[in-house]
């Protein structure tokens, strides 16, 4: 019972937090639906269309008729980064996209000081913030006349600082004096008064502390601008992170990913054809591989790190087990899907077993296997990336997470990013190479 | 010896459910070399078994196939196939398919060449050497099929519903084909088919079975094929006796259909 009640509290503070984005993704789908609009109108007038599928008056449920629109992907990319740019401020976007940046500059505020006689004087705070990182002092004031002096501060942006503005005031907490207005609206512990940079508010003993607007952009520290992921990319291109160039981190990675899988693939056809091939081996390894196939690979990271240690060796394994099963399902049906009547017409004109295998057996299951090869290197790729997460020397794992331990939000980002773009590629060449490689793939 | 002899032919099964099937009882036939027999019967009556077993695929419980004096106890080149469908081997091109049986023996590159230029000739089907099979239509990819079989050298050419799939249009000029070839080539052929007409039109002998268990029910020989050798086939049809042998087989087949379904009501 009491397990229940911390699960609907997990998921209630879950739905909360959907229910806070919710607005900016209902912004984010009416921009898009917008640009539909506009991209169909658009498009009517430029090109009036004339081909079959202009002619067809059911789309809405014809598969067919459905296509990527390139336009929409356009928009779709330009526009995430139109938003990573707005709220990090990005120099790439000109200024009236940003979205309100943190406060930077000079302001200050009144406040007013009351003693327990009654009597009230009013003095100036001088506030200056900065970017950060830059060593800036609190501008020199002059006291000013009354009982209240004047003073000065300097804040880092994104920074808020606690100020005993009475300090330097000739009658202060000790004579029972205390501030009661700021910028002329009265304030009490606790309460707070927006003023021209920002808001001040009272701690509960009465202390003033200065909270520079932050806007609504993001800190570097938590999302870095694009320009900024762009420099480091540079930088660790050629300077090198934890002692290793960013082509050794990836050159390592995919290293690991090609001999894992052609290790795989190697024992693995073979395995699958025997399978296909023969009731004794499909009884023979039908129990391991239908075990192993739902065990995913990460669950063998700590396994094999205990067995082989964090080396290439202990990686290589890893990713010829993961790519070792898939490898061997897909080898496997490639052989059971074989038509009989093949096989049949195959003998009747004369064939051999073996040039049944050559020949009809193998050229049959290559789109199959071709398939389970693009599984395989997906999975191999995620694989090599978590491995390294969890421990490695170098490679695009371990790049994103030691930069993650040193808050370099910036590496984190870059790697993420060069991690994806390589996984499409890696699918792109291997769904190029199926259409080099077998054309008959989904003909027979 | 030559011709093909099935010798009190028997085939007996049995299911997993224990029960057992007698698919062919006592099938005897003797099929002079050159002959042109086509098999007809409701579904069930084991024609496509008893290919099986002639091809080799399946051994028959009782009896035994002599082919050219030696008995048949698999498969291989002499007797060759050809299937309704799917039989082709879309990783080859038209001319790789035409030339298989031939590269599987060995035979020199030019030998070859000159048999699958020859046999794409007579198929009708030149231009379309180099392109992959799934790029023909049905009809071509079964002439194809034809090809293929037939550069085999195959004394006996065993066909298995080849025309089943085509339309009607493309079906009747692949039965002129088909006849063309068996006068051109000599060959003994054995073809199974659904199609009453097919039958009549494409057996110069014709063998109507009955189901439960598999056996030769009535044998016909018929002038119809030897009359429609490189002529039109529909002129053929309208032999009045050729109407009169199709109803009274479609009556005999009807009676079959009848009694199998009557069976299954009492089970």
């Amino acid at each position: 019972m009491e397990l229940l009640g911390n699960l609907w509290g997990e998921l209630w503070a879950v739905l909360t937090t959907l229910f806070a984005a919710a607005p900016y993704v209902i912004g984010y789908i009416l921009i898009i639906l917008l640009m539909m609009v506009i991209w169909s109108g658009v498009k009517r007038l430029v090109t009036p269309k004339s081909d079959y599928g202009s002619l067809k008056t059911v789309t809405f449920g014809d598969e067919s008729a459905v296509t990527s629109n390139t336009a929409a992907s356009v928009v779709s990319i330009v526009l995430i980064f139109v938003f990573w740019g707005a709220f990090t401020g990005s120099k790439l976007l000109p200024g009236f996209l940003h979205a309100p940046g943190p406060f930077v500059g000079d302001g200050s505020f009144e406040y007013t000081i009351t003693t327990p006689a009654g009597d009230s004087d009013t003095a100036t705070v001088s506030v200056v913030v900065h970017p950060t990182g830059e060593e800036v002092d609190a501008p020199e004031v002059t006291e000013g006349d009354g009982i209240a002096k004047n003073d000065a501060v300097a804040i880092p942006v994104y920074r808020s600082e606690l100020l005993r503005v009475d300090n330097n005031d000739e009658m202060g907490r000790d004579e029972e004096t205390f501030i009661t207005a700021v910028d002329g609206v009265a304030i009490a512990p606790g309460g707070s008064v927006d003023v021209a940079f920002g808001r001040v508010a009272m701690s509960d003993k009465g202390t003033l502390n200065i909270i520079p607007a932050t806007g609504v952009q993001m800190e570097p520290i938590w999302l870095p601008s694009p320009e900024a992921v762009w420099s480091r990319l540079g930088e660790i291109a050629t300077v090198g992170y934890r002692n290793s160039t960013l082509a050794e981190h990836l050159g390592y990675s995919l290293f690991r990913v090609i001999v894992g899988f052609f290790l795989g693939a190697l024992v693995g056809i073979p395995l699958g054809y025997a399978m296909g091939l023969s009731n004794w081996f499909r009884g023979w390894f039908d129990p391991i591989v239908e075990f192993m196939r739902p065990v995913p690979p990460l669950a063998l990271i700590p396994l094999v790190i205990i067995w082989a240690g964090i080396g290439e060796v202990g990686k290589i394994i890893l990713l010829f087990l993961a790519a070792l099963w898939i490898m061997a399902i897909a080898a496997r049906s490639g052989v059971s899907g074989v038509r009989i009547s093949k096989v049949h017409a195959a003998y009747s004109l004369g064939a051999s077993k073996w040039q049944i295998m050559r020949h009809v057996i193998i050229p049959n299951s290559l789109p199959e296997i071709f398939t389970g090869a693009r599984v395989a290197m997906g999975v191999c790729w995620g694989t090599v990336v978590a491995a390294e997460l969890v421990a490695a020397e170098k490679g695009a794992g371990m790049m994103i997470m030691v930069a993650s331990k040193f808050q370099s939000t910036d590496i984190v980002l870059m790697g993420i990013i060069l991690i994806g773009i390589i996984g499409f590629s890696i699918d792109m060449l291997m769904r190029q190479a199926e259409k080099w490689l077998v054309p008959w793939k989904g003909k027979g | 010896m030559s011709g093909l002899q099935i010798d009190r032919l028997s085939m007996r099964f049995d299911l997993p459910n224990g029960s057992s099937v007698q698919a062919l009882k006592d099938v005897s036939l003797d099929l002079k070399a050159g002959e042109l027999l086509s098999v007809l019967g409701p579904s069930g009556c084991g024609k496509t078994t008893l290919l099986n077993i002639v091809a080799g695929f399946l051994a028959p419980t009782e009896g035994q196939i002599i082919l050219n004096g030696h008995k048949v106890t698999g498969p291989a080149a002499e007797r060759g196939m050809v299937f309704q469908q799917g039989a082709l081997f879309e990783w080859m091109s038209v001319r790789e398919n035409v030339g298989f049986g031939p590269s599987m023996k060995g035979m020199p590159k030019a030998e070859k060449a000159e048999i699958v230029d020859h046999l794409l000739d007579v198929v009708g089907l030149q231009d379309f050497k180099e392109k992959a099979v799934y790029e023909l239509s049905g009809g071509m990819q079964q002439r194809v099929a034809l090809a293929r079989c037939l550069a085999n050298e195959p004394d006996v050419i065993l066909m298995d519903e080849p025309l089943g799939a085509l339309d009607a249009l493309t079906r009747e000029k692949m039965q002129g084909l088909v006849l063309k070839l068996w006068k051109e080539t000599g060959k003994t052929i054995i073809l199974i088919t659904h199609s009453v007409e097919e039958a009549l039109l494409l057996g110069e002998r014709l063998l109507v079975m009955a189901p439960r268990p598999g056996r030769i029910h009535t044998e016909y020989r018929l002038p119809f094929a030897e009359m429609g050798v490189g002529k039109d086939l529909r002129e053929v049809k309208k032999h009045p006796k050729f109407g009169e042998v199709r109803e009274e087989i479609l009556g005999m087949i009807w009676d079959m259909e009848e009694e199998i379904m009557g069976r299954t009501e009492d089970a």
